[in-house]
């Protein structure tokens, strides 16, 4: 890291917040110092900080400034930022792997063949490379539980659509500029709805409430449409028949 | 012991201080819109500001007690009576099994608040009572519903001066993390501008119109969707600011020019449409001192109670009382 580079970068956020920004675009490196730093955030338990969260490349602190003022909580974020180097952290523990039953395109999900042209791919490619990608929670947020999943390989560089596609339903797998998200509920969007899941990322009234977490990993792997008919038909807590099991720390 | 629902406005939602800790899963804090009337509720009922009490954006409804209840009444004020007679805003009431509480339209402001005695007791929900349609926790309040009360004692039948935020002003703000992506010329046209709440606006956020160019920011499409805080003053594709509330979105792409003092949140909030509305930036060190002053002056509201006195201002039924009865003419 060169002194030019202003990153990772401590700024405030309002009255009660403070952002540790370790890069100005969505990379691998960056969530990680994202995740791994917010991590060792939640371990520390300040006296004062509220909550903590992430976005793509930022740990996000929320704090009451009247019992930590803003000079000494700057002081200790430096501080533990020198500890290491965070873009190259092991993520943090507790981690799982879903893999996530889905139906790509078909009546279902109608802009498959479209976001494999934009990809520059046939479509049985594009389905074969997607399914067999496993992909991080980046970040979860826009909804409730919703997360935000990548990063894909560089073909699947796609940009949104200028269009919005006025609804997709709950459980949509949409893709844009090498993400993916799964839709908490029915909602607009300018991303391409390329598969189709039972999977429900908020749960209200039920536990857990959120399904997910953020450094959590995906794989959404291939199935017929009749099946996702069966697991809807039989699905009673809204995992929409995906399997789960822990990431070794 | 609960008031039934037998008229309701379209934006009734039950509101507490809203739910901390979910920022990580998506999930913005809620909570009602102006905290200020909260606070109040509770100290005019004596008991804690962390009950839940009605909002009623612009419109009230109507309610009938099931059995004898405490009531107050806070925020933007509206027309409000008991079986027909007009009683007054800022203050507690009894109300008597069978009675009929009226509220009609906002006078002044935007939120008007209803509370019960021992608050309104529903299930909550990841530690709130606090509604969020936008993310669907919850429901607008409708026509048959029961808001059940609390457990509750004491007394009613007193009043408090409240703060007048009704009608716009002068917003106080911070510099935030976007901010230095506006430049100085654009900065200072946005604390010099008079904006106007435009007619957009919900509990996610208002809309502001001014005249002359919008308010750009450098590389506005270019930035990385970052964290979001009630009160921040985003800008969006045609410069147009929002000021957002209470169920904003928890992260977002568009870029935040300032942020809203919590202490001059409720002022935002209960902007009328077409209501003034300026800002000005302070110093972080100001703003939290502002911050400090604000929460002592909420923990001092219990003492500013009083009783409601039937002076003639505010005697509703003044003209059936028999004011000359007995009195001698003069020409007798």
């Amino acid at each position: 890291m060169t002194c030019s580079d202003p990153f990772p970068l401590i700024r405030t956020v309002g009255l009660d917040g403070m952002l540790v920004t370790f890069a100005d675009t969505m990379t691998e490196p960056s969530n990680r110092a994202a995740l791994a730093f917010r991590g060792a955030l939640h371990e520390a338990g300040w006296e004062g900080v509220v909550e903590s969260s992430t976005s793509l490349a930022s740990a996000y602190l929320r704090f009451d400034p009247l019992r930590l003022s803003h000079a000494e909580l700057r002081e200790r974020l430096a501080a533990l930022l020198a500890e290491r180097d965070w873009y190259a952290a092991p993520l943090p523990s507790g981690r799982r792997l879903w893999r996530v039953p889905t139906v790509y395109g078909t009546d279902l999900a109608p802009q498959l063949e479209d976001a494999a042209a934009a990809a520059g791919l046939d479509p049985d490619e594009a389905v074969r490379r997607l399914s067999q990608s496993r992909v991080r929670v980046l970040t979860i947020g826009f909804a409730p539980g919703q997360p935000y999943l990548g990063p894909l390989a560089p073909e699947f560089d796609i940009p949104r659509l200028q269009q919005l596609t006025p609804m997709v339903p709950e459980g949509a797998l949409v893709c844009a500029i090498r993400q993916l998200i799964v839709f908490a509920g029915p909602t607009p969007t300018g991303w391409r709805h390329i598969g189709q899941t039972a999977f429900r990322c908020f749960r209200p009234g039920m536990e857990p409430t959120f399904a997910l977490n953020p450094g959590d990993e995906m794989i959404f792997e291939p199935i017929e449409r009749a099946e996702l008919d069966h697991i809807r038909a039989h699905d009673e807590d809204g995992t929409g028949g995906a399997t789960v099991e822990e990431i070794a720390a | 012991m609960s008031l039934i629902v037998r008229r309701i406005g379209p934006a009734c939602t039950i509101q507490d201080q809203g739910r901390e800790g979910y920022l990580d899963q998506g999930l913005s804090r809620s909570g009602a819109a102006d905290l200020r009337a909260l606070y109040e509720g509770a100290a005019l009922l004596r008991q804690t500001p962390d009950l839940a009490a009605l909002e009623m954006a612009g419109m009230g409804g109507e309610f009938e007690a099931t059995a004898p209840l405490r009531i107050a009444l806070t925020g933007a004020p509206m027309q409000a009576s008991i079986d027909g007679s007009p009683v007054a805003w800022n203050a507690s009431h009894a109300l008597a099994k069978g009675q009929r509480l009226s509220i009609g339209a906002v006078l002044r402001g935007g939120y008007g608040y209803l509370h019960l005695g021992g608050g309104i007791a529903t299930e909550p929900f990841l530690g709130s009572r606090s509604t969020h349609l936008a993310a669907r926790v919850g429901r607008a309040v409708a026509v048959g519903d029961a808001l059940e009360a609390g457990p509750d004692k004491g007394e009613a039948g007193m009043k408090i001066a409240a703060d007048d935020r009704f009608g716009g002003g002068t917003l106080r703000v911070v510099a935030s993390f976007q901010t230095a992506l506006f430049d100085a010329e654009t900065l200072a046209r946005f604390e010099a501008t008079g904006f106007r709440r435009g007619p957009r606006a919900n509990r996610m956020g208002m809309q502001l119109d001014s005249d002359g160019p919008g308010f750009a920011a450098k590389g506005q499409l270019n930035i990385l969707s970052e964290v979001i805080s009630p009160g921040d003053i985003q800008m969006t594709g045609t410069g147009n600011p929002f000021i957002l509330l209470p169920e904003c979105q928890t992260t977002g792409g568009y870029p935040r020019i300032a942020t809203v003092l919590p202490c001059d949140l409720p002022r935002a909030a209960q902007t009328p449409p077409g209501g003034a509305v300026r800002f000005h930036f302070v110093p972080l060190d100001e703003a939290v001192a502002l911050h400090a002053a604000w929460l002592k002056d909420l923990g001092r509201l219990p003492t500013r109670v009083e009783p409601l006195v039937r002076d003639p201002d505010d005697i509703p039924d003044l003209l059936s009382y028999q004011l000359i009865g007995g009195v001698v003419s003069a020409n007798d």
